[in-house]
């Protein structure tokens, strides 16, 4: 670590005291992330945790990467340790199997997830809009109000909500998955914590002496500037819809979303693991396929909610 | 918009165009955050309230509304010895998987703060179980704790178990720490990464200080970065308790699910609450909405009770690592000036007592490395 450093933040003591350890062999280190380099034992830790994470997955993909026999065979091991052709035939089977239509799953989860994310990121970014941005009366009360309804635990609500969704007639229906989930809380909060920083209020104003009405500013001002933010509350809905269990196995019955399909695995199967285990790689792998286009973005996302939490 | 207002309200002779952008102006905000409140009175607080209504009636799925039973559901429900098992077991399965979950991210993070090449991959390899769907995690980790998964018949080998069945299906004790280990495999990556941003933002200065008071790494970790971080851990902790005891999907599908499996254990030694709110109400042969709706309310009550306790358990035990609640300017100054004086006095003895700790030292040079620089790295 530079001296200078040291003088400008700690004084000339300081950069004495400093000079000294390093002779001694003990150096004033930084901590910092744009110091030193660290040791290998750090990235020694950091390889386990990241082969820890993506295990699962692998072993689903090993498991159905192997045939029933092979898989008995190998007691307290993993059938293989690459993957094979085996896995493309199970997943073939998956896909086609009599017991549940997979095709359909699939297309349920696209849709609801498609349709929950446009809408949740367009209302959420017009509530938080009006929320960071407009004045109005009781603006404050709202917005705490909002914040407030983040902490109801959701499923404490789930036999009313089954019971409103019987009186729709919505049992079975994809608008079960999707009108409930339309615009959520913790959207509107997002969009609005952004929105205060990111959208300059000059801008407003001369979009408005410009004579652009309320909605013309919101589309062509507060829309673009909201993109970053827009993209991260995007994905994190798209991730939670697409893996949201609970809710779809209360009120749909024959149609399927694609975690709905888990359950019926074993069943269809007869505890085949190769067959149940290629169909677990299935459903979960399109999310990973997102991850590696969007996994950076996802990334900030996470680290930029944390600081105003 | 000021142009508009300067407009007396008393001017009578406003054409279309004005009346209507003045329309615009007062009911737009109201229009624009509309759908959330819309959408929160029909499916968030009506279930709230309709949910009382539900909790003191016979009800059921089909024949829908029956007789008033006043409190019957509640007392039903509290004599079950089921509700009081699947309540220890979600707060033992709570604990498994909260408590090595914080150490755990906390060390991630510290690992994760540092100037490490090719830190993105890094940071986006402990995001992954994050987008993993739990209940296909749930089906691979009761694999590999079944019982010819990957632990059983090592555990065997190694002289470490007997008998025939996974101990990980039929204790109790070990079945909790398998599921709490998927929600450690879940969430440990990502609250990681936000106590890592919550690092990020610590004053480096502080770091300089307590490195020259001669802190090791470990005590600084100790004394500077976790009490700095403390409102970030206390975020963390309470959105954990509220996820954390609804727990569903992983205990739902750990046996796999399929005929006579997904209820928590042949002896329901995995059973949490929400999973028997759930087969109160859909479960084979049970059809119990009002009973149901009752295990809603009773455990919203405690989730809300125990959210708040553990508000102010986490509150103390933060701040009584160190005296200061929040890193102040002030306090960030003094450690700056106390750092000077102890190097000062390794020099010359006498400065040591002009500047005693405590004392208000003279405000330090401008840093020329600033927060918002680290901050810019984070996002």
């Amino acid at each position: 670590m530079s001296t200078g450093y040291i003088g400008n933040t700690a004084g000339k003591g300081a950069v004495r005291y400093a000079q000294k350890r390093a002779a001694r062999g003990r150096p004033v280190r930084q901590h910092d992330s744009a110091g030193r380099r660290p040791g290998w034992a750090s990235y020694l830790f950091l390889l386990v945790v990241f082969v820890v994470s993506v295990f699962p997955l692998y072993a689903a993909a090993m498991y159905g990467s192997s045939t029933s026999t092979e898989i008995a065979r190998a007691v307290g091991d993993l059938p293989t340790w690459f993957p094979t052709l085996v896995l493309l035939e199970n997943f073939r089977e998956v896909v086609t199997a009599s017991q549940f239509n997979f095709w359909m799953a699939f297309a349920n989860s696209v849709l609801v997830a498609v349709a929950v994310t446009a809408s949740t990121v367009f209302f959420s970014t017009l509530a938080g809009f009006s929320f960071a941005k407009l004045t109005f009366r009781g603006r404050q009360v709202l917005y705490v109000t909002v914040i407030a309804t983040m902490a109801i635990p959701a499923q404490v609500g789930t036999i009313p909500m089954f019971i409103m969704m019987n009186d729709f007639g919505w049992i079975d229906s994809l608008a079960a998955l999707t009108v409930p989930t339309l615009v959520t809380a913790f959207g509107v909060f997002w969009m609005t914590q952004y929105l205060q920083e990111a959208l300059p209020f000059e801008l407003v104003e001369a979009a408005r002496v410009d004579g652009a009405s309320m909605f013309r500013t919101f589309w062509s001002i507060a829309m673009p500037a909201a993109r970053p933010a827009a993209a991260t509350l995007a994905l994190f809905t798209f991730v939670g819809s697409w893996n949201s269990f609970f809710w779809p196995s209360v009120v749909m019955r024959s149609q399927l979303t694609m975690p709905l399909v888990v359950p019926q695995l074993k069943g269809a199967f007869t505890s085949d693991t190769g067959l149940v285990m290629s169909g677990v790689f299935l459903v979960a792998a399109p999310l990973l396929v997102v991850f590696v286009v969007a996994g950076k973005q996802l990334v900030s996302g996470v680290m930029s909610g944390a600081v105003k939490g | 918009m000021s142009t508009r207002s300067a407009v007396p309200p008393d001017a009578r002779r406003v054409g279309w165009g004005q009346r209507l952008s003045r329309w615009d102006i007062k009911v737009s905000p109201y229009l624009y955050v509309s759908p959330f409140f819309l959408l929160f009175a029909v499916f968030g607080a009506f279930p709230l309230l309709f949910n009382v209504v539900v909790a003191v009636h016979d009800w059921h799925r089909r024949a829908g509304m029956g007789d008033f039973v006043g409190l019957d559901n509640f007392t039903w429900v509290l004599r079950q010895p089921l509700f009081w098992r699947s309540l220890e077991n979600t707060f033992s399965i709570f604990l498994w998987g909260a408590v090595p979950q914080l150490v755990l991210a906390l060390l991630i993070a510290a690992v994760l703060d540092q100037n490490l090449r090719v830190r993105t991959f890094w940071r986006m390899s402990v995001l992954v179980p994050f987008v993993v769907m739990p209940v296909a995690t749930a089906m691979i980790f009761g694999q590999v704790f079944g019982q010819f998964g990957l632990l059983v018949p090592n555990l065997h080998e190694l002289g470490l178990l007997t008998g025939s069945d996974s101990p990980f299906f039929t204790d109790r004790l070990l079945s909790h720490m398998a599921i709490g280990s998927m929600v450690v495999f879940r969430w440990t990556g990502y609250n990681a990464l936000i106590f890592l941003a919550a690092m990020q933002a610590v004053p480096r200065e502080l770091y300089e200080a307590s490195t020259v008071d001669g802190a090791g790494r470990l005590r600084q970790f100790f004394s500077v970065t976790l009490p700095s971080i403390r409102p970030t851990m206390i975020f963390v902790t309470l959105t954990m308790t509220i996820g954390g005891l609804q727990i569903f999907d992983e205990v739902r599908l750990y046996d796999g699910g399929g005929t006579g499996g997904g209820k928590g254990g042949a002896d329901n030694q995995w059973t949490t609450v929400v999973l028997y709110l759930y087969e109160l109400g859909f479960g084979d042969w049970q059809d119990r909405l009002g009973q149901a709706a009752a295990v809603g309310w009773i455990f919203a009550m405690i989730i809300a009770v125990f959210s708040l306790v553990n508000f102010l358990l986490t509150r103390s035990i933060s701040s009584s690592r160190s005296r200061a609640p929040r890193v102040t300017r002030a306090q960030h100054r003094a450690a700056v000036a106390r750092a000077r004086a102890v190097a000062a006095a390794s020099t010359r003895p006498e400065a040591a007592a002009a500047a005693a700790p405590g004392r208000d030292g003279p405000p330090p040079d401008a840093p020329v490395h600033d927060t918002d620089v680290h901050e810019g790295a984070s996002r």
